[in-house]
């Protein structure tokens, strides 16, 4: 059984990192990569060999109803892939760029505890226990919001704390509402139990979409997000904005409301709702902006809304281009965050204004930004076309037609203001001459990866590599109650 | 008479006194914990009040002189590692994440409770160094003059 190893690597790698790194972090760089490695290989694995079925691992020995219980099945195993993929990309970027703030170990010791907390959320098939590990990866990413140590990384990291901590009060409120109407905190048993009650259903999924909603930056809850994934260092923006706001919210919502709910249509149309708000607002907001690390924040807000949208309309087609969009944007995310860094680190400012001739400085940083760009925008035949297409033409399909052109509309503004990035920013006329900051091959490395992801992952939308990789994760979404069945198996 | 760090001579006295007495209450909470209300966590917490009440009475100067505060900083990770230890052999020898390993005793005497002890243990001087380790850096902490780090 590897599904335990998720949580026991990256904890126990963090854990040795404090214990065996001196002043400085070679030690720690060793460790991370190597669990980061690890858990990459693991993940595949379990992606691979897991196909259609599901892992159940009972944590003690105990049976079910006592035990916290570990679930492995394909959409989890696809959420895992993802937070290692990008894991080792930003460790990799890591590894140069934050030796420019601190050449301390404290930072790899907190990326292996937000790793843990994102993979034992993911992993998990107990509602408290979701709670326990979403809090330490959201600790874990308050102090590396700050780990720069300006005052404005801290008024950013405070707000997000509390941000973080109402709606994990709320997330707290709403298991003891479930807890006290089922007895149970096993999310397939409260599936079993709770659709015999829908009072508490809905008081309980409202004020989980109100929590998970915050995590995942929807537009109404959005608040926290561009000061916090603006703040951080690169690598540590692009871990939040590529995957921790998809594994604590957009993984979390489609966990509770398709397989513990039983996707409710009230709450399918306020995803529609408001993930089309975040989908305008996000976009004209981003607009406006100068900064260019705030840019890629309202942003992903943006983009969020885009797979909410698709969540929402709940069609089989849906489904899968809401899937697609999580992993294209988690990579083209993390890449544009890593161009930023990189233009940061170099000319020391986020302001479009202040760029300009980039071509000639940074030519590979301007050319995967390139790249990132058209994916983000939606330009064939970059990963993005595919996966916006698939939920417009869903949303047409399924009699939505003014929330696919809310869609479309979203997918040419968002075109808009990264031509902005592409016209001020990396092509600006401003002349700047080459300062001494040099960038390492790590940083040049991750950005290329994944640039070259931003094309290859195009790939997954042929018919016969799309049934093997993304139609078992849409299958788990769309079987509502085979979830229970699949868990609890023989203590039925 | 000169003026020494901390608090007034009857406050020192007393807590050379009563700081024995909070420990053993932390110890007994911790080997308690699978009998009578609270565990690893409490009795964690009780043992970090000692500590701090020393350095209250003491001054932090003092107590960072006496105290080998880079072994207490150390025993915290090592108690996590020793935490996922136990759970990986669980793993090896009783089936799963946390299984029990140890002999499981007699019921309401100190040794009835397996494993739990054991990481009652060691949650209780995780929490211990960690807590008391927390206030003392907060306690060493200055702000540099005319600098934002």
């Amino acid at each position: 059984m590897i599904l335990p190893f998720f949580i026991i690597i990256p904890l126990l790698a963090a854990f040795l990192i404090a214990l065996i790194s001196g002043e400085r972090d070679n030690w720690a760089i060793a460790v991370a990569v190597i669990a980061m490695l690890a858990l990459l290989c693991l993940a595949l694995f379990g992606f691979v060999t897991i196909g259609a079925q599901t892992q159940v691992y009972q944590m003690g020995a105990w049976k079910i109803p006592y035990t916290i219980c570990l679930v492995l099945d394909a959409l989890s195993a696809f959420m895992l892939v993802i937070i290692s993929g990008i894991g080792l990309t930003a460790l990799m970027f890591s590894v140069f760029y934050i030796r420019h703030l601190s050449t301390s170990w404290k930072y790899y010791a907190l990326f292996m505890l937000l790793i843990t907390g994102m993979n034992g959320v993911v992993a998990t098939g107990d509602l408290f226990n979701l709670f326990v590990f979403m809090e330490i990866a959201l600790f874990a990413a308050y102090a590396l919001v700050s780990y720069g140590s300006r005052a404005e990384e801290f008024e950013a990291s405070f707000k997000y704390a509390i941000m973080g901590s109402i709606s994990s009060t709320l997330v707290l409120v709403g298991i003891a509402i479930v807890y006290s109407a089922t007895s149970n905190l096993t999310m397939a048993t409260i599936a079993q139990l709770l659709p015999q009650n829908p009072t508490v259903m809905y008081f309980a999924g409202g004020i989980f979409l109100a929590a998970f909603g915050l995590k995942s930056a929807m537009m109404p809850f959005h608040a926290w997000l561009p000061d916090a994934h603006s703040s951080a260092p690169a690598p540590i923006s692009s871990m939040l904005s590529g995957v921790l706001i998809k594994t604590l919210g957009v993984y979390v919502l489609v966990r509770l409301f398709y397989n513990v709910l039983g996707a409710p249509p009230l709450f399918l149309k306020m995803f529609m709702i408001f993930g089309s708000i975040s989908i305008l607002v996000a976009s004209f907001l981003a607009m406006g902006q100068w900064d260019f690390k705030r840019l890629l924040a309202y942003s992903s807000i943006s983009q969020i809304g885009f797979i909410l949208l698709g969540l929402g309309i709940g069609t089989r087609w849906a489904i899968l281009g809401a899937i697609f969009h999580i992993l294209n944007h988690a990579i083209f995310k993390a890449l544009l965050f890593y161009n930023a860094g990189t233009v940061e680190m170099v000319l020391g400012t986020r302001d479009l204004r202040q760029m300009g001739n980039l071509t000639k400085i940074l030519p590979y940083t301007t050319a995967t930004s390139m790249c990132g760009t058209l994916a983000v925008a939606g330009m064939p035949p970059f990963n993005g076309f595919f996966s916006k297409l698939i939920i417009i033409i869903a949303a047409v399909h399924a009699g939505h037609p003014i929330y696919a052109s809310i869609a479309v509309a979203g997918s040419f503004l968002t075109l808009v203001y990264f031509m902005k990035v592409q016209r001020y920013g990396f092509h600006g006329k401003k002349v700047i001459e080459r300062e001494g900051v040099k960038i390492g091959w790590g940083m040049r490395t991750a950005m290329i990866i994944l640039a070259v992801l931003t094309l290859a992952t195009s790939l997954l939308i042929l018919p016969g590599i799309r049934t093997a990789v993304l139609d078992p994760v849409v299958a788990v979404i769309m079987n509502k109650t085979g979830y229970i069945t699949q868990v609890l198996g023989g203590n039925l | 008479m000169k003026q020494q760090p901390g608090l007034t001579l009857i406050a020192k006295t007393v807590t050379r006194i009563s700081v024995w007495l909070i420990v053993l209450y932390g110890f007994y909470i911790i080997f308690h914990g699978h009998l009578t209300p609270g565990g690893g966590f409490a009795g964690g917490v009780v043992i970090a009040l000692a500590f701090l009440n020393v350095m209250l009475a003491y001054g932090h100067e003092t107590v960072t002189r006496w105290l080998n505060i880079s072994f207490m900083h150390d025993l915290e990770p090592s108690a996590g590692a020793l935490f996922l230890t136990m759970g990986i052999l669980g793993i090896a020898l009783g089936g799963g994440f946390l299984a029990n390993v140890v002999h499981r005793g007699t019921l309401f005497n100190v040794f009835s409770s397996g494993n739990i002890l054991v990481l009652n243990i060691i949650i209780g001087v995780k929490v211990a160094m960690g807590l008391f380790v927390v206030v003392w850096s907060l306690a060493i902490f200055r702000f540099f003059e005319g600098g934002d780090k």
